[in-house]
């Protein structure tokens, strides 16, 4: 039976991979490296701002070790979701990093970039056209949300990935991409089964997770039959057992079973997970139901504003025991202290020791500890704004006088100097919707380019 | 005899799913220890409401998953991943309420 074997060198790329773990994997001679550089996870400012999460030197260090060896094998390299958020701000520093490693090593190959983000007409005309529907539990849409919006990427699936392959492609970087699409497409290309290939993307995509221990930076091998495939992980101190995998299928998603992306949707209800070797596991009966409509996630994030911070604590028991009213007391005291500036701010307290990490979900409703750390929040229409109501609710905090305070110097530990920091814009998400469409090769536009002895043609 | 559930579980944690769900997934040592907790239905979404202090309809599913023996429930978050209000943004550590719960077996 033929053997389609995929390397996935790392979770995300720029998050590294142990180098030896890599020689394994292509001491095996893989068909295909694969890599997902992409996640919503780190929030809405990365896809908003245009800046990835990651760095260039810890991108150019796994890129440089993937693409030398796609061109030594002379086997496709495909990237997904390039810059994290993949946009094609995001996609244009990946694309120069490509260059400068392919110029730095002399590479010769052939190259193609997938963009995936929209302009704010062609959403606004989808919307109007009814071709964009609310996904699970985010809010509907307006036109406001749309234009509000800095950028909007979908998630393609593997239809662009294999068409750029059909132009002459050995190197892809995609932009935002369904997370197994990089994986899946090349096999399906081939002729392997979609259910089975991107099933097996949905577990290559996170690198070594679905191993034990598990790790987002190390290699993991995945072999696709016609029937079936097997995941392997490269690092001896790791290996897949049948609750390893299946746990995987678990993670970050709402059902375990039924699992929709671009095309169709994955049924895994029937799988069977076999525990093959001691570090290697056998999956088979994964479905695939593409008789739905068919349709790819949009996300778009839009700027609500600029952020100042202060980050201080509190030792003293009569301050702890009465926060809830001092805060309150707090709130009237800075609107009247900035009472005649004419703008809109959100203030907001979060409390570590009462309920910093949880807010509302917090079941406990009372302080334990000895002392409580407090991070002034303030979101305002503009940087200068911002800082000038952090600053007011600072310094009035700093000396307001509570009930029985006995320490009467100053209520607030800050441990640097300067106590207030300056975040910067916030975003937020303003689209996360399903966009239908039956034309993802048009969307989904690729350009093309060829490098010779490491020179751009 | 009171049983807690951390003691006979191998893995408890939250996750986001996407920037507007939140999903808490149980995975159990033994088997048999998975099958024993399925059949008695304690997780349910009352009581997953009762520990998050949320309305019940807030609790959108929740999942038996034998393969893994595991058990998931999907919550809606307190707000949009990152926007104003926010106090985890990947929804990593939310997973506390779950660690202590035990019940007389």
């Amino acid at each position: 039976m033929r053997e389609y074997r995929i390397l996935s060198p790392t979770g995300i790329v720029g998050y590294g991979f142990p180098e030896e773990s890599f020689k394994l994997g292509i001491a095996q001679k893989p068909d295909l490296i694969a890599c997902d550089a992409g996640s919503s996870d780190p929030g809405p400012y990365y896809l908003g701002s245009g800046k990835p999460f990651t760095t260039a030197t810890a991108v150019k260090r796994d890129l440089t070790l993937m693409l030398k060896a796609a061109c030594e094998l002379e086997i496709p390299l495909v990237i997904g979701s390039a810059g994290g958020s993949g946009g094609d701000n995001h996609l244009k520093r990946e694309f120069n990093i490509v260059c400068d490693i392919a110029k730095e090593y002399k590479l010769s190959f052939k190259f193609s970039t997938i963009s995936a983000e929209f302009d704010k007409a062609f959403i606004t005309r989808e919307f109007n056209g009814g071709r964009i529907t609310a996904l699970g539990a985010a809010p509907p849409l307006t036109i406001k949300d749309i234009e509000g919006s800095s950028c909007i990427v979908a998630q393609m699936g593997i239809e662009p990935i294999i068409k750029a392959l059909d132009e002459g492609a050995q190197v892809i970087l995609a932009g935002r991409c369904y997370d197994p699409a990089p994986f899946a497409a090349p096999a399906v290309r081939l002729g392997y089964d979609k259910a089975l290939a991107i099933h097996l993307g949905k577990l290559l995509e996170c690198a070594a997770i679905a191993a034990v221990p598990g790790s987002g930076s190390d290699c993991m091998m995945g072999y696709l039959y016609d029937d079936s495939f097997s995941v392997e992980p490269l690092n001896e101190k790791r290996k897949c057992t049948t609750t390893s995998v299946a746990a995987h299928t678990l993670y970050e998603k709402s059902n375990p079973y039924l699992l929709p992306g671009p095309g169709g949707v994955l049924d895994l209800s029937a799988c069977d997970f076999i525990q093959e070797t001691d570090r290697r596991v056998r999956v088979k009966g994964s479905v695939y139901d593409s008789s739905g409509k068919k349709t790819v996630k949009l996300e778009g994030a839009k700027r609500i504003g600029y952020r100042t911070i202060c980050v201080c604590g509190n030792r003293d028991p009569i301050f702890i025991s009465q926060i809830d009213s001092i805060l309150k007391e707090l709130r009237v005291r800075v609107s009247q202290n900035l009472s005649g500036c004419d703008f809109k701010y959100a203030l907001d307290f979060i409390l570590y020791g009462l309920n910093g990490v949880m807010g509302d979900l917090e079941p406990l409703d009372r302080i334990t500890s000895h002392e409580l750390g407090i991070v002034i929040d303030v979101v305002a229409d503009s940087q200068e704004n911002a800082n000038t109501v952090c600053s007011v609710t600072r310094s009035t905090l700093l000396h307001h006088g509570y009930e029985g305070r006995i320490a009467t110097a100053g209520n607030l530990a800050f441990p640097y100097s300067p106590s207030d920091i300056q975040v910067g814009a916030v975003y937020k998400f303003s689209l996360y919707h399903l966009l239908e469409t039956n034309e993802p090769e048009r969307i989904f536009p690729r350009t093309h380019y060829e490098f010779k002895e490491g020179g751009l043609l | 005899m009171r049983t807690k559930l951390r003691d006979i579980a191998s893995v408890i944690r939250s996750k986001n799913s996407g920037p507007y769900e939140l999903t808490l997934d149980i995975l159990f040592k033994r088997t048999e220890d998975f099958e024993r907790f399925s059949s008695m239905n304690i997780i349910d979404k009352t009581l997953i409401a009762r520990l998050y202090k949320i309305d019940k309809n807030q609790v959108l599913s929740i999942i038996k998953f034998p393969q893994a023996k595991a058990i998931k429930a999907t919550i809606v978050r307190p707000c949009g991943s990152g926007d104003l209000g926010e106090r985890d943004v990947y929804g990593a550590q939310q997973h506390a309420p779950l660690m202590n719960l035990e019940w007389e077996d």
